[in-house]
């Protein structure tokens, strides 16, 4: 039985995140035996046959213009044809903006269980069983699916992406599929801010996160700096969002975003269980907090007491040298 | 116009998670139940669509047991004029069966709008709006971060990786909130005074065949103990070794 995986493209390069569900799609190909399948929606081959060095065998292309930008709709509409050409066992998206939008439409429409925002997949006796955090990480939920097929989507950084395998390349097909285009839709007029721009929170390798102790929104340039040597993203308490000292796309925690980078540097954040939540799940979390008794560091695998007005330079300072 | 907000009750994010006996959902006892913080989003955005009009109605709907009765009439405090209670005892329902059921309850009202939050702060799933959208056949827009109506045509940026999409799309249309949209207001006492004489209609539901099964509800593996590393500036050098050499992340 095929796996096959939706590869997500933006302004013609395919996304990080796609390689990652690849290579959990090869691991599962070889649980159920069957070939790693692709389909990509795009105006324009993104150079799709290059996959084959992520594990595709093959790669079903929908082309359209409209396609230059994400539709819901017509997205949907060409994964379900590749759903009915492949009759794959599991169908794989990365739980990206697009994957998280994209996923849950085509489960309706091809009427099959869907399972979010997972952690980890295994193959018990036959059947594909999913972990996902619920409670924003509080606690984890194991869902297996009944009918014939599943979808699933992957969270960002949680599968490691494969090993190239240089110079394989994947047979590029066209995927004939129907959709009407005039019928009323949403329009991405335009995309501001997408290139060049900072690595999402759930994408980022490295977090610098500051609390309610940075004390006023202009010390966040302290945090930018390290952030900067450290090629982290920077994000924040609710506490700070809802004082207006960051924008709402900046907080981590359980009515923000759920993160799991590599490194994960709590500043001037107490620990409330809700940011725990949030961000617990991170490889390696250290905390800089005035106050030794604070919850954060509890989760911390390295503490720093003390003014992180003099920690938090000292360390951009350090790491610095370290370049 | 008529508008549709679907709204879930969950825990309170302050929460402990506890498992239940059944070793696959949330033991209830103890827990403080509330409105999903982002469906706080979707009444306010319904309402402010009302309030611009001068005219229409907001009608909201919920899907659980008898406990949701209390949230639903918090939104008919907040301004809503009634409200449809989708009976169903099922812990943990599947997001798809939920879809089924309340476009089900959606279609008979022909709405303009169908507003949700981006997702639920219990099991995260971030599943139902865009169902509804597939389901009912109309466009869609999720985890929208501003809105505004322009005629018959609503303009919407919602945030991706590294940017924002600008989207413009026709009603009818479906949409899910983020934090930020807009400040939910709270209800005021003349609006829970009012909420208590509006209808909550009740209508007991059969879910039918889940398409996601339960396997098990797990607390994650706790963290093992980490270390003060020091205090002040000086205990840098040492994070600095131990971030490089022990955990290898910089």
């Amino acid at each position: 039985m095929s796996i096959l995986v939706f590869v997500e493209q933006r302004d013609g390069r395919v996304r990080s995140v796609s390689r990652e569900a690849l290579g959990q799609a090869t691991a599962l190909a070889a649980a159920f035996g069957g070939p790693v399948v692709g389909v990509c929606c795009a105006a324009a081959d993104p150079g799709l046959a290059a996959l084959g060095e992520a594990g595709a065998e093959q790669v079903l292309f929908a082309q359209h213009e409209a396609f230059a930008s994400y539709d819901g709709a017509g997205y949907a509409a060409a994964v379900a044809a590749a759903i009915a050409a492949v009759k794959p066992k599991v169908v794989l998206f990365a739980g990206s903006s697009m994957g998280r939008d994209l996923a849950p439409r085509v489960a309706a429409k091809v009427d099959a269980g869907l399972a979010t925002d997972c952690t980890a997949l295994v193959v018990d006796g036959g059947k594909l069983v999913a972990t996902r955090p619920v409670y924003a990480g509080k606690a984890l939920q194991k869902v297996s699916f009944p009918g014939a097929l599943a979808l699933v989507t992957l969270r960002p950084k949680a599968f490691a992406a494969p090993e190239a395998q240089p110079g394989k390349s994947a047979a590029v097909s066209a995927l004939a599929f129907t959709w009407d285009a005039s019928a009323p839709r949403a329009k991405v007029a335009a995309v501001v801010g997408a290139s060049g721009g900072k690595v999402d929170l759930t994408e980022a390798e490295a977090i610098v996160a500051g609390g309610r102790g940075m004390k006023g929104p202009e010390h966040f340039a302290m945090l930018e700096e390290l952030a900067g040597v450290l090629g982290a993203s920077v994000g924040a308490s609710r506490a700070v969002v809802d004082a207006g000292w960051r924008g709402h796309g900046d907080q981590v925690g359980q009515t923000g975003k759920t993160v799991s980078p590599k490194l994960y540097v709590a500043v001037g954040i107490s620990g409330a269980i809700q940011h725990l939540a949030g961000m617990s799940s991170s490889r390696c979390i250290v905390a800089i907090n005035k106050d030794p008794e604070a919850p954060i560091f509890k989760v911390a695998d390295y503490g720093i007491v003390g003014d992180l007005f003099e920690v938090v330079p000292a360390l951009t300072a350090a790491i610095k040298q370290l370049h | 116009m008529l508008q549709v907000v679907c709204i879930k009750q969950v825990p309170d994010t302050e929460t402990r998670v506890k498992v239940a006996g059944d070793g696959r959902t949330l033991d209830p006892t103890g827990v403080t139940w509330v409105m999903n913080p982002f469906d706080e989003f979707a009444v306010e955005g319904a309402l402010q669509v009302k309030e611009k009009a001068g005219a229409g109605e907001v009608v909201v709907i919920s899907l659980g047991g008898a406990g949701v009765q209390t949230t639903l009439r918090n939104s008919l405090a907040m301004g809503a004029d009634r409200a449809i209670h989708l009976k169903n005892d099922t812990a943990a329902p599947d997001s798809l069966a939920v879809a089924k059921a309340l476009a089900a309850a959606i279609r008979e009202l022909n709405p303009q709008l169908v507003w949700l939050g981006k997702s639920a702060s219990d099991d995260d799933a971030a599943q139902v709006g865009p169902m509804l959208s597939e389901l009912l056949g109309l466009p869609c827009v999720t985890v929208a971060a501003s809105f505004a109506l322009e005629g018959t045509v609503a303009k919407v940026e919602r945030e991706i990786e590294g940017g924002r999409e600008q989207i413009e799309v026709p009603l009818p249309a479906v949409i899910t909130c983020d934090k930020g949209l807009n400040q939910p207001r709270y209800p005021s006492l003349k609006g829970i005074m009012a909420a208590k004489k509006k209808t909550i209609e009740e209508r007991a539901i059969d879910l039918g065949a889940a398409h996601v099964e339960l396997v098990a509800l797990e607390l994650p593996p706790a963290r093992a103990a980490g270390r003060i590393v020091g205090e002040g500036a000086a205990a840098v050098p040492e994070l600095v070794r131990a971030l490089r050499e022990d955990a290898k992340v910089i």
